[in-house]
């Protein structure tokens, strides 16, 4: 049994942030209070569109004890699969859209004695809602931001203005960047680290991080994982009796949802293994997209990420 | 509705007894005629009137003598309440849930009043007016979870959630089968599951933990535990060994009806909003052979899984010394109808 503790909300403001980011303010249709969240937790917006359903994950940004109104960015994406832009092009003020429970999959370490923040353009947005929860408990931070440019970067001012000196800005255009060799060599036993931004960031970080001998607890990264596009293929969900269709822009889970079947999801970004569903029958290949199963369960074929992952051959049935 | 609160203990005289009302709302937790170990976790929605379910966080009839013996035991011993320090915001965070659901539940008994961060809470039953500053423990006689765990029904743990597991880094428990708080305290949730026979083979642990570590906001879960014990005794904890271990040798055929127990846990597991932990409020349901009895299709169900309990599983409960004539004293219930 699935209970709906989904909240229908409406758009109450949008705000052009930075060049190709949007900020929107989203409050409950029925003016009641929304629930407190802990800092790094997102939500999972629901749109409806001519195309169908389309279900997002966003970072809440606002607040944490702020229960009045949700605050999440949305980065355009030139090439989209279709949340970003129709966040962008087709929301308007009063849009009314549905919106999850928050959930958090990259919380604070309560126990760190400080925490190190480094961000990388819109993944700034989980540490906005955590360095305001750390500064409501009195907690000791400090913050890195890399952004492309004085224009592009989101909310630096903002940061700067609220924390003042723990805000440290980085903008590629003016060739300056985050010294993380010199910032990981030089923190306090009990320092957290938490990393969020592009691939290459986030790996590289955590890289140097461990060959400068940090354990791997004190290393939380998040990385932005939207289901990859691919080739057009079905599916046969063998307990539903259905035989599903999967569009190229569109991701296993969310055809299994346009097509009426209640699938467990939290993250949708291959991160949280809710979605891991057993994979009955197979004639070609799977594609993994996700970091939760390990290399041996991704070669085993017995399980996939429907958020995520994708399939290229004949056949795939799966257990739903 | 209002409730009677009964007058009666929990130790010494032992003048704990469920009203009629009080069995016929006893959360029973056999739906086979054998011993199953599942991981049994359920959406913890409201039920109905009438049952343990009626409202999220139940208050019954014995409410102000359980605090009375809670208060007991944390006088004698303070240990049974303890929370490491990075769990002071996961702590406001059960003491609101708490009293909301005790206010809503409850609005005769219980009333919470909020204006900002300025809170006011009526406890009638105990004759308790607070007000005092949410986040700001000065303005408490306690902290928060010791504060709402004086009045409110049941054992509270609060796990956090971190490395890909759930740790017990706090709680206040007197009311427990025989566990230690104090020994469990910052262990994760395959440490302090570690002593319990049968169900790591099952599997069953791997399942539950990567449940509960997807529990979410709005959805709390529920699962029933149940123990046996001689005596409504509440605090059967190792601390107190010596006062309720030797009770075990003192069944008869004659006083199994008043003196066996089975004690039932509700356990309702919410996710916790600004501290992202767990909060596991285990609720102690204890109810004599004499009362099972009333109920013929209970005392059946009783004998048939006592009678088919796995051996590892009635030393891990410690039944040796008293299940049998248990077993015996049942059967002269039984109309031989299925249940």
């Amino acid at each position: 049994m699935s209970i709906s503790t989904d909240m229908p909300m409406r758009v109450a403001e949008i705000t052009q942030v930075a060049d190709r980011v949007k900020r929107f303010r989203l409050e409950r249709r029925d003016g009641g209070t929304l629930p407190y969240f802990s800092g790094g937790a997102h939500v999972v917006v629901t749109m409806r569109d001519a195309g169908g359903l389309r279900r997002n994950a966003y970072s809440l940004m606002s607040a944490p004890h702020e229960s009045s109104a949700y605050a999440i960015s949305v980065l355009h994406v030139e090439k989209s699969r279709g949340g970003s832009q129709f966040m962008h092009e087709q929301v308007d003020l009063g849009t009314e859209l549905t919106v999850s429970q928050p959930v958090n999959l990259f919380p604070v370490d309560q126990r760190g004695r400080r925490h190190l923040f480094l961000a990388g353009g819109i993944g700034i947005t989980p540490f906005m809602a955590m360095l305001e929860q750390l500064e409501r408990g009195g907690q000791d931070f400090e913050l890195h931001y890399a952004i492309r440019g004085r224009s592009h970067g989101a909310y630096w001012r903002e940061l700067q203005g609220k924390f003042g000196g723990r805000v440290n800005v980085y903008c590629d255009a003016e060739k300056v960047f985050i010294p993380v060799a010199k910032l990981l060599d030089d923190q306090p036993l009990g320092t957290h680290l938490y990393v969020c931004g592009p691939t290459g960031m986030i790996d590289a970080t955590l890289t140097m991080a461990r060959h400068a001998g940090w354990p791997q607890q004190n290393l939380h990264f998040e990385r932005f994982l939207g289901p990859p596009a691919g080739n057009a293929f079905r599916v046969i969900l063998q307990r539903s009796g259905m035989d599903v269709a999967v569009e190229g822009r569109q991701s296993i889970l969310e055809a299994v949802e346009a097509a009426g079947v209640d699938a467990p999801f939290l993250c949708r970004g291959g991160a949280c293994g809710q979605c891991a569903t057993a994979v009955l029958g197979l004639d070609g290949a799977l594609e993994h997209n996700d970091h939760y199963l390990s290399d041996a369960e991704k070669v085993s074929n017995s399980k996939l990420m429907i958020c995520v992952s994708r399939f290229k051959g004949r056949a795939l049935v799966l257990d739903l | 509705m209002t409730i009677a609160f009964r007058e009666e203990t929990f130790r010494d005289d032992f003048t704990f007894r469920n009203s009629g009302a009080g069995v016929l709302r006893f959360p029973f937790p056999f739906h086979e005629d054998r011993y199953t170990y599942t991981v049994n976790l359920e959406p913890h929605t409201a039920g109905a009137a009438g049952t343990a379910y009626e409202h999220l966080i139940d208050i019954d009839e014995h409410y102000l003598a359980e605090m009375q013996d809670r208060a007991l035991v944390l006088a004698e011993d303070s240990l049974r309440c303890q929370a490491l320090p990075h769990m002071i915001s996961a702590q406001w965070d059960a003491l609101e849930l708490l009293m909301e659901q005790q206010a809503l539940g409850y609005p005769e008994l219980f009333t919470l009043t909020k204006h900002g961060d300025r809170w006011r809470w009526i406890n009638r039953p105990m004759g308790i007016d607070q007000t005092f500053t949410f986040g700001d423990v000065s303005t408490l006689p306690y902290e928060p979870m010791e504060y709402i765990a004086r009045q409110a029904q049941g054992d509270l743990c609060i796990v956090d959630q971190r490395d890909g597991s759930l740790w017990m880094d706090a709680g206040i428990v007197t009311s427990q089968a025989d566990w230690s708080l104090d020994f469990d305290i910052g262990m994760n949730f395959m440490e302090w599951h570690a002593s319990v026979p049968l169900a790591h083979e099952a599997g069953v642990f791997d399942r539950a933990l990567k449940f509960l570590l997807n529990l979410q906001q709005g959805k709390p879960v529920r699962r029933l535990n149940w123990a046996m014990t001689i005596n409504p005794r509440l605090d059967t904890s190792p601390e107190n060994y010596p006062k309720w271990g030797p009770d075990r040798t003192t069944v008869t055929p004659m006083n199994v009806g008043e003196k066996v127990y089975l004690r039932v846990e509700l356990q309702s597991l919410w996710r916790l909003p600004r501290s992202n932990a767990i909060l596991f409020v285990i609720r102690c349901y204890p109810i004599n052979m004499a009362d099972i009895a009333t109920v013929p299709q209970w005392a059946r169900r009783v004998r048939l899984v006592l009678a088919s309990l796995p051996q590892q599983i009635i030393h891990y409960k410690c039944l040796v010394r008293f299940r049998q004539t248990t077993i015996d004293w049942l059967a002269q219930f039984d109309d031989g109808a299925p249940g």
